[in-house]
């Protein structure tokens, strides 16, 4: 059974998840995306991007769509799964109050589809101070806590001396998250869905634009996969997401994801080519410290 | 143009000018006078009617906050502590243990015949049973190959038996959601918290997914449980109203039996709200005599034994952590300025007291933006509201229903387990409410607690808990007060005070037909007074004749 990844993404209203749905729409690349979202009025897709409307489902330039979920996410879930044909990744847009924790468990309990991630998206200049309102203060602690990946939205509005102690405040709210700054919600969308191409082997991962940078791992004889993807995900080395196929030291193929801190490795079939794409910021990836780790695993 | 003069043991009206008569005349379905037989007798032409010289008249009740969907829970099989009656006036015993349940359950089962149809149950409340959890292998004992699902009185948590999970997919290790406790075994036992753990499982048992709309059949039983309850008018506070189900409502309400006025309300989930506003605007137009639209329900939070209501501080009794936002106050603040702009009434389900206080403080502002005269903007629930809140909404001009039945049910259970005493005592706190100045009502919240006002009125004269103790005696209100609350005061909530809610000329011949008189029975034993049936718009509705 193929496991649809969804990812969720949080946040408080007037964080930018409206906007980053946009652009993740826009950047898809022929990727299917779909996108549900808690209610329509709260979602405006941009118009050039709608190229129909109909019964509730919108259809988006490129093969996307999106539909809007109300009180049954399961059920709008499971009717993703039966369009042909179906799509590649699907984004749930939670409400503003949401606890995106909440939805993964509930999503979770269908075998059809695989956490790919949560995204919480926080206003940079405002969170801070939203996070110690009175009546959503803990729902924002709350989110971040859940976080897997954080966009820290509108830096451009953040002054400068202030970025440090926003990012140092955000490793203490969402400690189990990576924390992508971004402007306008311009995220490398293959960085925030781990749509990375499955690598062929030895080639250099196609997607990277100048902010991210990929790499490729693909040693040739089987190593510790668990270990590996545990260092990968939480070692420090830059990686914002892993993905791919590596044979474990008894020479079986497995499954490797690894979203923010979070990391998962599961038996594959043999028909995969053998290679792990690493992505991460450009400056922040430290290729060599991951190359002597594939080493240290073997 | 014919008048018919009804006789009466007494009739109370709740106009003050005339608390009480010896007769009513009505015509064309609206009271035409009321007073003594000679002051009536000048309208000209009547038939009088004797037959109900024996019986206390006093204006048809009115339900602030209920749902139809009671009407379609009756359905399933009745599996409550305490003893209710259908809507065909079968009273079903309350069941006092996990054995009785099964029993009653098995009983049912055997009259099934194709065995694959679910058999569902509802209203099962083991907080009477020590809290004694129900596991999917109770279940088991009714049945190991027929899906069985049973939904429990507070509507938030389910049980279901082995073959319900395995038909959902559940019944495999490594399940890991908040709302699925496992068992021993490292299955799920069976029980289903919140509506993220029973969505996936309702359908196989019976529950379809809207559960919070009625259907045709539903919505005729419900209005014979409104008349069994003397209730002429009614909410329905929660409903999805799309276009089918409005259309239904429509039709049925407009039979010529049918008994009761519906006032649906349109609840804010699923759409903006700039859309909900539009949405509501439109459907008002489509109003008529008995069913009325054009409202809207939005909902700040969860629920109190739930531990999903907003708290302030110092927040749960039982150190639990603050429930959930189901409504941002952003969101909140938005849609009372769009509706006060439209002239759109909406009234808000605030459990916990930060939610009723962010309702207060999103609503201030609304109303700096558009003054609106006569708003009448109403908080339900509000069971946590202290003496600032109540002076708060008093001066906003803001109305409450408070929920009277809650603090029967679940009134031990806050004492004990989810707010402790101090503000156990001062739950639902209609004395505060009326020294305020709040316009109030009291509800029932059917089918969370049976339909019936005088029940109602009993709780929030008495105060008394499941358990039997009183609590909160400082709270206590009148019986003039209570009856006031379920008539006058609920049809206020909803714009319909001119219309309804005393037996007064002009309005709707809208009565309740009782056999004692709640003035002078023992305020102890208001709730036993038996209903004989309502008239509706100068219909007759006897309850034995349904």
């Amino acid at each position: 059974m193929t496991h649809l990844p969804v990812s969720v993404i949080g946040g408080y209203l007037g964080a930018g998840k409206t906007t980053l749905v946009n652009h993740l729409l826009r950047q898809a690349n022929g990727l299917r995306l779909a996108v549900l979202v808690n209610e329509f009025g709260e979602l405006a897709i941009d118009e050039d991007l709608i190229e129909a409307e109909e019964d509730g489902l919108i259809s988006i330039a490129g093969g996307c769509i999106c539909c809007s979920f109300g009180n049954d996410l399961i059920g709008a879930l499971q009717r993703l799964t039966q369009m042909t044909p179906p799509p590649e990744h699907i984004l749930v847009e939670s409400s503003g109050v949401a606890i995106p924790g909440a939805i993964v468990s509930t999503m979770l309990l269908s075998e059809a589809f695989r956490s790919d991630g949560v995204i919480v998206v926080v206003d940079a200049e405002t969170v801070q101070q939203s996070a110690r309102d009175d009546y959503i203060g803990d729902t924002i602690t709350r989110q971040l806590s859940d976080a897997e990946i954080v966009v820290a939205n509108k830096m451009d509005l953040l002054p400068a001396a202030s970025r440090d102690q926003l990012m140092d405040w955000l490793a203490d709210a969402a400690p189990n998250a990576i924390v992508l700054p971004a402007t306008r919600g311009q995220v490398d969308p293959a960085a925030l869905l781990g749509a990375v191409p499955n690598p062929g082997s030895g080639s250099e991962a196609s997607h990277s634009d100048r902010l991210f940078e990929g790499m490729v791992l693909a040693p040739d004889l089987g190593c510790d996969t668990d270990w590996l993807a545990e260092q990968i995900a939480t070692g420090g080395f830059g990686v914002i997401r892993a993905k791919g196929h590596l044979r474990n030291q008894s020479g079986a193929m497995t499954r490797i994801h690894t979203v923010g801190k979070r990391w998962e490795v599961t038996h594959a079939t043999e028909d995969h080519d053998v290679g792990l794409v690493c992505l991460g910021y450009r400056d922040a990836l430290d290729k060599s410290a991951i190359m002597r780790l594939v080493e240290q695993s073997a | 143009m014919s008048t018919t003069i009804y006789s009466a043991r007494k009739i109370i009206t709740m106009n003050p000018n005339q608390p009480v008569v010896s007769h009513v005349a009505v015509r064309d379905g609206r009271i035409l006078g009321a007073g003594a037989l000679k002051d009536l007798e000048g309208w000209g032409d009547y038939t009088l009617d004797e037959r109900f010289a024996d019986k206390v008249l006093m204006p048809g009740m009115v339900e602030g906050h209920a749902h139809t969907m009671e009407g379609t829970l009756w359905r399933n099989v009745y599996v409550g502590w305490f003893d209710r009656m259908d809507p065909d006036g079968k009273v079903w015993s309350g069941l006092k243990s996990i054995d009785d349940v099964v029993g009653r359950l098995s009983e049912e089962e055997r009259k099934l015949e194709d065995p694959s149809t679910p058999l569902s149950g509802w209203a099962l409340d083991p907080i009477y049973m020590d809290n004694r959890r129900v596991t999917r292998h109770d279940l088991d004992r009714v049945s190991s190959s027929r899906p069985i699902g049973i939904l429990h009185a507070s509507g938030h948590i389910m049980n279901v038996n082995t073959k319900a999970l395995e038909l959902a997919g559940l019944l495999k290790p490594g399940v890991n959601h908040p709302g699925i406790p496992l068992g021993d075994d490292g299955l799920p036992a069976g029980e289903l918290y919140g509506p993220d753990a029973m969505t996936p499982v309702g359908p196989h048992v019976g529950f379809d997914r809207a559960l919070t709309d009625c259907d045709e059949r539903g919505l005729i039983d419900y209005a014979k449980l409104c008349v069994r309850a003397g209730v002429t008018t009614s909410t329905d506070l929660a409903a999805q109203l799309t276009d089918d189900s409005v259309a239904m409502m429509l039709e049925v309400t407009g039979r010529p039996d049918f008994p009761a006025r519906i006032v649906p309300l349109r609840v804010f989930f699923g759409m903006s709200a700039e859309e909900i506003v539009t949405y509501v605007v439109k459907l008002k137009s489509q109003s008529t005599e008995q069913l009325r639209l054009g409202r809207i329900k939005a909902v700040a939070d969860g629920s109190i034994q739930g531990f999903s209501a907003r708290m302030r501080w110092p927040g749960y009794y039982n150190g639990a952590p603050n429930g959930l936002w189901y409504t941002s106050p952003d969101q909140m603040l938005e849609l009372y300025k769009r509706a006060l702009a439209a002239g759109v009434q909406v009234h808000t389900h605030t459990n916990g007291d930060q939610a009723t206080q962010m309702a207060l403080d999103m609503l201030e502002p609304a109303l700096k933006a558009h003054p609106s005269p006569d708003h009448r903007f109403t908080l339900q629930h509000c069971q946590l509201a202290d003496a600032a809140q109540f002076r708060q909404m008093a001066a906003m001009d803001m109305c409450v229903n408070l929920f009277a039945n809650h603090h029967f049910y679940w009134g031990d259970e806050h004492y004990r387990l989810t707010v402790g005493p101090e503000r156990a005592e001062r739950m639902n706190a209609c004395r505060t409410a009326l020294a305020s100045g709040v316009p109030m009502a009291i509800h029932s919240d059917a089918p969370v607690t049976p339909l019936g006002p005088l029940f109602t009125a009993w709780e929030a004269v008495n105060r008394i808990t499941a358990s039997g103790r009183t609590q909160g005696e400082g709270e206590k209100i009148s019986v003039a007060e209570a009856l006031y609350a379920i008539t006058i005061g609920a049809a206020y909530t909803l714009h319909l005070d001119h219309e309804i809610g005393s037996i007064e000329i002009g309005k709707k011949a809208d009565l309740a037909v009782l056999e004692d008189d709640p003035t002078e029975v023992d305020p102890t034993e208001l709730k036993d007074i038996k209903v004989w049936g309502t008239v509706q718009n100068g219909r007759i509705f006897a309850a034995e004749d349904l």
